[in-house]
Parts: C-alpha cells; sequence; structure tokens
C-alpha cells in the first residue's frame, strides 16, 4: 500500500508544479489568443414523465458528443444547461422554460423539444430573443415554418412514410392495410404512406386508427388479415404501445397469413429490439439511423456512447439526432469564427454539411429542414440478436411536405 | 365468424388480466374501504420482481410468478403496518391524496433502480405458440391468462364466502368494534387482507409484462381500467369484479372490430350507463 502511494503523491507534486506554472504563464500568452469565451446550449427535454425515457437518450446523445469532441470549439467553450419540460402536453412549460434558459442561464442557442406542441410554443419566443433553436426530435413537418431561427437534425414523419410507400410500391406491394394510431403524427404518416404508395400504383384497401395508448391490436389485425391485403403499414409512438404492437403481429400470425409488415422505423427503434425479439422477424421499415451501419463516423460514436451509458447498452435514433444536434452548434462555431450572434450562426447552419453516425446529411438552405438517406430495413438476426439490416438507402430525402 | 370468436377470446383473456390487477383494489375498497390508487404501484412491483428474476438469475417463468406475488405481498403488509393504517381513519379526500402520492413516489422509485425504459421480458416458446382451443386459434399465453384468472378467482371466492379468515374479515368490516370484542384481532386480519391484495396486484404485474410491457409509468395507465372494473363489479365483490371484467375486455375487443369507428369509446359509454342506472354495480354491494 505504502509503496502504491509514493508515485502518486509524487504526480501530485508534479501537477501542482504545472499548474502553477501554467498560472504565471497565462497571463503573459492572453493578449496572444483571441478572446475565451463561454457559449450556454440551453436545453429543453423530458427528463422526467412517461417519456422520460426520450429524454435520456438524448440527454446521452449530447454527453457523447461533448465525450468525442471536447468542450471546445477554438476559443469558445460549449456548456449546455438542462431543463425538464416534462414531456408533451406541457407547451407552457417548454416556453417558460426557454425563457428562463435565455435571460436567467444566459443561453445563446436552444437545443432539444422532443414533441411538436412544445417546439411550437417556442417558435416565437425565439424569433423574439433571435436565439437559434435546434430541434432533435419533434417531427412535425411544419415546426421549422413557425420560426426563422429553428433549425432540425432529426427528422420528419412523412421522410420516413413515404419512403416506404415508394419502396413499397416500387417492390410489387399491390394493396396495403393501414394501421396508425389516432392522432397527429400517426395521421400524417398514414396521409404520407398513402401518397407516396398509391402514386406508385399501389391500393391502401382500408385502414384502421387505434387509441394513442391502446394495447390490444387483436381487433384491428384481425381486421386486416380479412381485408387479406399483401402488407400491413404501421405507425405508433413508440415505447410499450409499439412493443404490445409488434408483439400482437406475431401471435396473431401476419407472416403465415402471407402478410408483410411495413412500420415507420421508430416502432422498431434499435433500444425497443430486446423487448421485441422475434416479432421483429422479416419485417420492412424506413429510418435514418440504425446501429449496424457501417462508417467511421458511427464506429467513433458507438465507442463513445458506450463509455457515457454502459457497455452493453443500445442507442436509440434519438441519441444520434442529439449527437447531431450538439455537431450542428460546434460547425457552425467553427464556421463564424466563434460569433455567436443568431443571424451569423443561423447562416453557417444553413446548407451546413454533417458527417454524421446516420452517414452524411445536409440543412436545406431554404427551409431549415434536414435532407437525409433514409434506409429501408429488415428485421432478421446478426450473431444471434435481432437487429433491423439495411438493404437500401434512398439518398437525399427531403420532407415531402414541404 | 372464427375471426370474431378469436377476438372474443382475446378479450376475454385481456379481461383475465384486468381482473388479477383489480381484485385487491376490490377487496381493499369494498372490504376495508380504503380507496387505494396505488393499487397500480404493487403490480409494477410484481413486474419487476419477475423481470428482474427471469433476465438476471435466469429463473424459469413460472416461477416467477408466485416470487413476484409473495414480495409483492410482503412489501404490503409491511406498509400497511408502518403507513398506510393510519390513513384508514382519514376522509376519502385525504385517502385519494394520499395513495396517488405513494403511486407517483413508486414510479419515481422504480425510475432511479430500473431506469426510465421498458423491461424487455421474452416468454417461454410454448406460451408465444398459437394453440387451437376447442376450435378456436389463441396463443399459449392468452390461453394460460384465462385459465389463471379462473383459478384465481375460484380460490379467492371460496376463501372469503367459505373459510374463517374470509368470515372474519366480512365480521370485521361490518362491525370492527364488535368484531374486536369477541377476540378478533382486527388489525392483523386488515394487514393479511392488504398483503392479499398486494399479492394479487403483483402476481398480475407479472404476468402482464410479456403482454404489456413494464415501464416506471405503468402504476398509472391502467388505472382508469383497473377503477372501472372495481366501479362496474361493485367494490368487495370478486364475482362482480370478475364479470366486470371479462365484460369490459370482451365488449371493448368486440366493438373494436365490427365498428372500429366508434369502438374505441364504447366501454366507457357503457361505465357511464352502469353508473346511472346501477350505481352500486354489478353486486350492488354499498362501498
Amino acid at each position: 500500500m505504502a509503496r502504491s502511494k509514493q508515485p502518486s503523491v509524487q504526480a501530485r507534486r508534479r501537477s501542482v508544479l504545472l499548474a502553477a506554472s501554467a498560472a504565471a504563464a497565462f497571463p503573459l500568452a492572453r493578449p496572444a489568443i483571441a478572446q475565451e469565451r463561454k457559449l450556454v446550449v440551453g436545453v429543453v427535454l423530458p427528463l422526467s414523465g412517461t417519456f422520460a425515457d426520450q429524454g435520456r437518450n438524448n440527454e446521452e446523445g449530447i454527453k457523447t458528443f461533448q465525450k468525442i469532441h471536447g468542450t471546445k470549439v477554438g476559443n469558445v467553450t460549449v456548456e449546455t444547461v438542462m431543463r425538464d419540460d416534462q414531456g408533451p402536453g406541457s407547451g407552457d412549460l417548454s416556453r417558460r422554460l426557454t425563457q428562463e434558459l435565455i435571460q436567467r442561464s444566459r443561453a445563446e442557442i436552444i437545443l432539444g423539444y422532443s414533441f411538436t406542441p412544445n417546439a411550437l410554443s417556442a417558435a416565437s419566443l425565439l424569433t423574439e430573443a433571435k436565439k437559434p433553436g435546434i430541434i432533435i426530435n419533434a417531427a412535425t413537418s411544419i415546426i421549422t415554418e413557425r420560426s426563422p431561427y429553428f433549425a432540425r437534425v432529426s427528422m420528419t414523419l412523412p421522410q420516413l412514410a413515404s419512403s416506404l410507400g415508394q419502396w413499397a410500391a416500387r417492390n410489387g406491394i399491390k394493396t396495403v392495410f393501414t394501421i396508425v394510431s389516432d392522432y397527429g403524427p400517426g395521421l400524417d404518416a398514414e396521409t404520407w404512406f398513402t401518397k407516396a404508395f398509391e402514386a406508385g400504383g399501389g391500393k391502401v384497401v382500408g385502414g384502421a386508427r387505434t387509441p394513442v395508448a391502446a394495447m390490444d391490436y387483436s381487433p384491428f389485425l384481425q381486421r386486416a388479415i380479412e381485408a387479406k391485403p399483401e402488407a400491413v403499414f404501421g405507425f405508433n409512438p413508440g415505447g410499450d404501445v409499439s412493443v404490445a404492437f409488434m408483439k400482437q403481429t406475431k401471435e396473431r400470425g401476419l407472416s403465415q397469413a402471407g402478410i408483410k409488415l411495413l412500420v415507420t422505423g421508430d416502432v422498431v427503434d434499435d433500444n425497443l429490439i430486446p423487448a421485441m425479439g422475434d416479432a421483429l422477424d422479416g419485417v420492412i421499415s424506413a429510418l435514418h439511423y440504425q446501429v449496424e451501419l457501417d462508417n467511421p463516423a458511427n464506429r467513433r460514436f458507438l465507442t463513445g456512447f458506450r463509455e457515457v451509458a454502459g457497455a452493453n447498452a443500445t442507442p436509440s435514433y434519438r441519441t444520434v439526432q442529439a449527437y447531431d444536434g450538439m455537431a450542428l452548434i460546434y460547425h457552425a462555431l467553427q464556421a463564424t469564427g466563434g460569433k455567436t450572434d443568431a443571424d451569423s450562426i443561423m447562416n453557417a447552419i444553413k446548407g451546413a454539411r454533417i458527417d454524421s453516425p446516420r452517414g452524411p446529411f445536409t440543412i436545406d438552405p431554404a427551409t431549415r429542414d434536414i435532407v437525409q438517406s433514409i434506409y429501408i430495413r429488415r428485421g432478421q438476426q446478426r450473431d444471434g440478436r435481432w437487429a433491423n439490416i439495411a438493404f437500401e438507402t434512398i439518398e437525399g430525402v427531403k420532407d415531402p411536405a414541404k | 365468424m372464427s375471426g370474431l370468436i378469436s377476438i372474443l377470446a382475446d378479450g376475454i383473456a385481456y379481461g383475465m388480466l384486468l381482473f388479477l390487477f383489480s381484485i385487491g383494489l376490490s377487496v381493499t375498497l369494498g372490504l376495508m374501504r380504503f380507496i387505494n390508487l396505488a393499487h397500480g404501484a404493487f403490480a409494477m412491483c410484481g413486474g419487476y420482481v419477475a423481470v428482474v428474476l427471469l433476465n438476471g438469475f435466469g429463473v424459469p417463468f413460472l416461477l416467477t410468478l408466485p416470487a413476484a406475488a409473495v414480495v409483492t405481498g410482503l412489501i404490503g403488509v409491511v406498509l400497511e403496518r408502518s403507513v398506510i393504517r393510519h390513513v384508514y381513519p382519514m376522509p376519502e379526500l385525504q385517502q385519494v391524496l394520499f395513495s396517488i402520492g405513494l403511486a407517483f413516489a413508486a414510479g419515481a422509485v422504480a425510475n432511479i433502480l430500473f431506469g426510465p425504459q421498458q423491461q424487455p421480458m421474452l416468454l417461454p416458446d410454448w406460451l408465444t405458440a398459437r394453440v387451437g382451443f376447442l376450435g378456436v386459434g389463441i396463443t399459449g399465453y392468452r390461453l394460460f391468462l384465462v385459465l389463471f384468472g379462473l383459478v384465481a378467482a375460484g380460490l379467492l371466492m371460496a376463501l372469503f364466502n367459505f373459510t374463517l379468515f374470509g368470515a372474519r374479515v366480512r365480521a370485521a368490516v361490518d362491525d370492527r368494534r364488535a368484531a374486536e370484542g369477541i377476540g378478533i384481532n382486527v388489525d392483523r386480519l386488515f394487514a393479511l387482507t392488504f398483503g392479499l391484495g398486494a399479492a394479487f396486484a403483483g402476481l398480475g404485474g407479472a404476468l402482464a409484462v410479456g403482454f404489456l410491457g413494464l415501464d416506471p409509468t405503468f402504476p398509472f395507465k391502467y388505472l382508469v381500467l383497473v377503477l372501472m372494473v372495481v366501479a362496474i363489479g361493485g367494490p368487495g365483490s370478486i364475482g362482480g369484479s370478475f364479470a366486470a371484467a371479462i365484460a369490459i375486455g370482451a365488449i371493448d375487443a368486440l366493438f373494436k372490430y365490427l365498428v372500429p369507428e366508434v369502438g374505441n369509446y364504447v366501454i366507457y359509454a357503457l361505465l357511464v350507463l352502469m353508473m346511472i342506472f346501477f350505481p352500486r354495480g354489478l353486486a350492488g354491494r354499498a362501498a
């Protein structure tokens, strides 16, 4: 014991000396560097309540980014301040937190917003305060039109649904029955899938809209089976609801009835797969990220993520979205050379090209919305685990609703 | 036609799960006059016990069920002795506020211990396979739920109606002072009854994970349905709860299948009608 203590005392003494000499050198060096300064990024996420899971995914993405890339961009130190907006149905809270972040915490950029209403309620505030808002989850098309200071690095649901509709029509599927959750995003998914699928020559032969929190899908699946379509298109809000939906598609024997299952990729999020098991078998989905993507940015991301969240953790696509939100901020700070006023930042964001774990994406200068590759994946086993394996890539997908 | 019957079978299985969830609440509300909105927290507790045993220690699924019931029952007894018994004499509003607070606290504890994510539980193959039963296709798991619910209902009804324990509980409820006067230890009796209710909730929770999933918001997700079962069935009545739970499961499934446009609301309309015409529920006992 005594022996092992010895070097650490020495090391500590050495580091004290180093620090002292660094401090002594600092005032001399200071005029040579441009101004050192701090930039506060205010983060608004659901960190408690029903959707705490989503907030945590995002939070881990932010931490992973700073773990890998550090907290300094040039002479700007980026600091995050997190606030909990408790999920959907709290638009007023999200607006108030945004205001507090700007006024009290002196946040110059806001990152976050998991839900559309929460983003929309902050829109006019951001416009007035002239602060950029980077959206890392909320997926309704309209959001970025509500403030010239919004930019989005996540995705829009029409991007996924219409990519899947196109793919289905191109691959000889003629008839589809839709099962979507009965709320805004569900109707979006239904509309854009149907549009793309029917434009490609397919026909939607029927559909069901299910309560958002429904856990029993037997009646809807039975109707779908009796309509004898070639495929079922499904969308629901993720979490336990999607786990229940997926398990019951297997229980009800959709594939035995010869019916393919198509879902937007958020339904079969990578971190839900352990709870779904073999219900994932053969399911076709469309999404902008999966863990199995083989590119240097993703390998780096996964290594950093596992240091933050644990060796056995699986990231969600939301983790990557938050990671990319930070990447966009760092990119903008580099491009402006440290200028942090909203207009300089927004100009740097418009047209930005980021090398993300999901593959490269750009921010459309006209709409400030993301343009990215959408992967068509099939659920299958790899190395003894169920996974979404991409077999086709649709590149440069814009939000079709704009 | 076979589609219709298989939907009904699925709905009945779902109803059985609701029955197991709500029976404990029905007992504490009807017999002990305690409004326990934290009842879902006991179900959640049973769910986590089952998941930890199954995924963490490789305990077979069937053995996790009694473990979930016993552990939750013990927690129920401890809570009853330490906190809840002080709440019995309070007015109803305070009982509601207390127990809803307890449910929030339980959710927060689960969040700290297990994190906010969904807990995976993969059932053994013999339970996920689709089997034919009396000519109807149903998954093994749902069939298992139906049988389990029937046995549980039978045992509980026998316990409360035909045993000395049941007679004592009923006596204590009707006139506590007289019951104490003839030597019944009412405190211990209530603790046991509360523990029994918690144990059944834990059992229901463990059975539900493979079907409904499990996360820290579980105590609130099924609260409305559970209260519906108790209100329609009549608090304190095991047979009433049983009939109400099965009816809700079956009617819900049936209408969602036949008229999907309005099917989601039928059971709620039913609740309103029941409350207007049978305010005491199917079993008609005063709460």
